[in-house]
């Protein structure tokens, strides 16, 4: 970032329709869009630099924020083999890149009925067998845009621990970067979201105050309250809101 | 990282924080919170709403002559995408009991809720199922559970920080359903943040006067959407969802009864008819409109769609001269401006701070009183932080949260937040945030009553496209709760409403009619609205694109 105020403003997420504008007097990459050369501000995001080269997006943004999965790109840089993985929203342009988005991952998903399964082992093996051809390779690992430890949560699942599955799939965003990558073909997002539904459903413990609290409600408890603030005149609501205690 | 000409004010923040720390254990309010003159004042004063040119009047509908805000008036005096003389109606390409417009939270839970009271459905949805506002909340969910609160004690929090305009039944609809979403949620297998015990774990939000905020860690959105919409996903011979296939009209019936909609493929631009006997709107809000020029919080396809589909057809809107505007915005690094930062940050302690590194407001007032405070520090008092592209921005205190809450603490519950800006070399367990007002929510919408039914017969409406629920100002973690509690209400309600109705002939009708209402109000104008999609195109490619006639209709 530069580190002298004030700089001139720049278009780089395009956070207003009107006021984005090419300018020449920042320092500007070259990246590759498609295969296409665009030049584009050097602080862009992947996304900010495709809309700033003119693309209008349809599939490949969603949240724009880090939360959805719907941006999914992949890239090389000058001079490396390797291919790299990131979220067009949140990875920064770097000269010479050459990037494309994945519109959508095709994936298998079983249908099945969350009250007719058990929270062990044989779900995953009747739901997802594939999960047990992972040669851990953690080349899911290496995708994750998150740096979840996808491999680790595949092999939890391999073991039953669906705990461990929920915990280090918490913060999945499915963007299906792991999956594009399996050489097992595991599609690991929808293991991690099973396990958290089976951890949810079966494996925490009740909350007493919660069935109480649904209870009480089921019973009109509140009724007479209720009725009492709805007729309320507003001045008097406005006397016991200012009023209330805090916790 | 932080430039280095912002290090004396961050230095200030660090040198002031033990004090405020002691301050936060004292149990006594950090700053004394305001009462409603003060609450008023700064509003008037400084929220963007109450600018003179913030609102104006619209010059057609139901609303005609109510002062609406200025960017919605503009969408909703515009023209329609289509020529309603080219659709033969009694050919329709589908047939369901309920049109689900939006596959956000508020649309699955309907189509769920539907499902389970003997109704297919079809979810009409713009972007992929689940691209919505309702993915991207992380701070939580309000229900009233534990024993020192109760749903009444939620009334009151949320029709005072609804400034009194809220619809009583909405408002008690909301949080008497709080408690059985919080379950109902839970056997679906959302897992919340619990205790070893199996008790919930609660937080303030702004304007709560208990705790009673739930979460997720600060994924609690993307929890609940994937779940629903993994649901979803296991019904495909009850529940057929459509993506990139957003309604741009709706269909009535000769009786007025709303009958479906007009879908639009964004791929291969082809229409295609739903004939539904009752249909559901869900579509979301209009951050990306970005009214006041404001940065937004919200998702791609947040355009406010739905309220303009429904008033061509003769809805009534409710508050529509409301903005939400959530106080913490990011807004450095210039790459993430206007991106959310969990009210959550500041129910686990963080404190928002002027560049002296002082306190200046109770941090956890309402959001419209609280972004008030934020932007007069700023702008009246000159307090604020400028960033290197001339944002301003106040700090947002978060490695105090550390010192309350115990090391480790933010990495387990702010995992989203610690990545945000981790990414810029920011380490928010060591360094403050800094934070500007961002554009966040759709305070009203479509009018309703407490289920989910509006002027139109046929025609029901949930989650944040729709009026009444939140008054002029909506309180953190309401609105996850809102189209849990409306979506369910609305599947529920429009499933037994589909027993009885026999449709008549359809029409689109009221387009042309609206057409010539236009015409008559004499506003000409070149808007096209459902806005679909925001462009964030530069203007010199702009001027380039000088193609004389699309043959498609998304530009």
């Amino acid at each position: 970032m530069a580190t002298k105020k004030p700089a001139k403003k720049m278009p780089v997420k395009g956070a207003k329709a009107k006021s984005a504008k090419k300018t020449t007097n920042k320092e500007m990459v070259t990246v590759f869009i498609m295969g296409k050369a665009h030049k584009v501000p050097a602080e862009a995001t992947i996304m900010g630099a495709i809309e700033y080269s003119g693309y209008q997006i349809i599939r490949g943004a969603g949240c724009r924020e880090g939360f959805c999965g719907a941006c999914a790109t992949v890239y090389r840089l000058p001079d490396d083999y390797k291919i790299y993985t990131g979220l067009a929203c949140t990875t920064l342009v770097k000269d010479g890149m050459w990037l494309s988005q994945l519109p959508a991952i095709p994936a298998q998903r079983p249908v099945y009925d969350i009250n007719k399964i058990e929270a062990n082992v044989a779900t995953f093996q009747k739901l997802y067998p594939e999960v047990f051809r992972c040669v851990a390779c953690n080349t899911c690992t290496k995708a994750c845009p998150q740096d979840l430890e996808v491999m680790d949560y595949i092999q939890a699942a391999i073991r039953g621990d669906i705990e461990k599955v929920m915990d280090l799939s918490f913060d999945c965003l499915s963007c299906g970067m792991c999956a594009i990558r399996c050489p097992a073909e595991i599609v690991q997002y929808n293991v991690g979201l099973l396990a958290r539904r089976l951890y949810g459903k079966y494996l925490t413990k009740e909350s007493k105050q919660l069935k109480k609290r649904i209870k009480e409600v089921k019973e009109h408890k509140y009724d007479k309250e209720y009725q009492e603030f709805m007729k309320m005149k507003k001045e008097n609501l406005k006397k016991k809101y200012y009023e209330r205690d805090i916790e | 990282m932080y430039p280095e000409y912002m290090n004396e004010s961050l230095e200030k923040v660090a040198k002031s924080r033990n004090k405020r720390f002691e301050l936060e254990k004292s149990g006594e309010p950090v700053f004394p919170p305001m009462n409603a003159e003060e609450r008023e004042q700064v509003l008037n004063k400084f929220h963007p709403d109450y600018k003179a040119e913030a609102r104006r009047k619209i010059h057609i509908g139901q609303n005609k002559g109510e002062k609406l805000t200025t960017e919605v008036a503009d969408m909703l005096e515009s023209h329609s995408r289509i020529k309603p003389e080219l659709f033969d109606l009694t050919q329709p390409e589908y047939e369901t009991d309920i049109l689900i417009i939006g596959g956000g939270g508020a649309g699955c839970a309907a189509a769920i809720i539907g499902m389970e009271n003997g109704a297919k459905s079809i979810i009409s949805t713009k972007l992929r199922l689940g691209d919505s506002n309702s993915m991207m909340s992380q701070g939580g969910m309000q229900a009233a559970v534990t024993s020192q609160d109760s749903p009444t004690t939620h009334y009151l929090d949320a029709i005072g920080g609804g400034h009194f305009d809220n619809k009583p039944d909405l408002v008690r609809a909301l949080t008497e359903d709080g408690p059985e979403v919080v379950k109902w949620l839970e056997n679906l297998g959302v897992v919340w943040d619990k205790n070893e015990d199996g008790s919930l774990q609660v937080l303030h939000g702004g304007g709560t006067s208990r705790k009673r905020m739930h979460s997720c860690r600060d994924y609690t959105g993307a929890i609940i959407m994937r779940t629903l919409m993994d649901v979803v996903r296991n019904h495909p011979d009850k529940i057929t969802f459509l993506e990139f296939m957003p309604t741009v009209e709706l269909i009535l019936d000769n009786k007025g009864r709303c009958a479906g909609g007009i879908l639009y493929n964004l791929e291969t631009e082809e229409y295609f008819t739903v004939k539904a006997k009752a249909t559901i709107i869900t579509t979301g809000g209009y951050g990306r409109l970005h009214i006041r020029g404001y940065d937004t919080t919200n998702h791609y396809g947040a355009t406010g769609d739905g309220l303009v589909i429904a008033y061509r057809a003769g809805a009534k809107l409710l508050y529509m001269d409301s903005v939400q505007y959530h106080p913490t915005g990011s807004v450095f690094p210039e790459q993430i401006a206007g991106f959310l930062i969990t009210e959550k940050i500041r129910g686990a302690g963080g404190q928002p701070l002027n560049k002296h590194g002082e306190l200046f407001v109770f941090p956890r007032e309402p959001r419209d009183v609280e972004s008030s405070a934020f932007i007069r520090e700023c702008l009246e008092r000159n307090n604020g932080v400028e960033t290197p592209s001339g944002r301003l921005g106040v700090w947002l205190d978060s490695p105090l949260i550390e010192m309350l809450q115990g090391e480790g603490y933010i990495n387990k519950n702010f995992p989203a937040m610690h990545r945000q800006f981790i990414r810029y070399g920011i380490d928010i367990t060591k360094e403050p945030m800094l934070v500007y007002p961002s554009l966040h929510y759709q305070n009203g919408g479509i009018e309703i009553n407490e289920r989910c039914e509006t002027n139109i017969p046929g025609l029901y409406v949930a989650g944040e496209t729709s009026g009444g629920v939140h008054g002029r100002n909506r309180l953190m973690g309401n609105s996850v709760l809102d189209y849990n509690v409306f979506g369910r209400r609305a599947g529920k309600y429009a499933a037994k409403y589909v027993k009885s109705v026999k449709l008549g002939p359809l029409t689109l009708e009221h387009i042309s009619n609206y057409e010539n209402e236009l015409k008559k109000a004499k506003i000409k104008t070149d808007r096209i609205a459902p806005v679909l999609l925001p462009s964030y195109t530069p203007e010199d490619v702009r001027k380039r694109q000088l193609t004389a006639h699309y043959q498609g209709t998304l530009r």
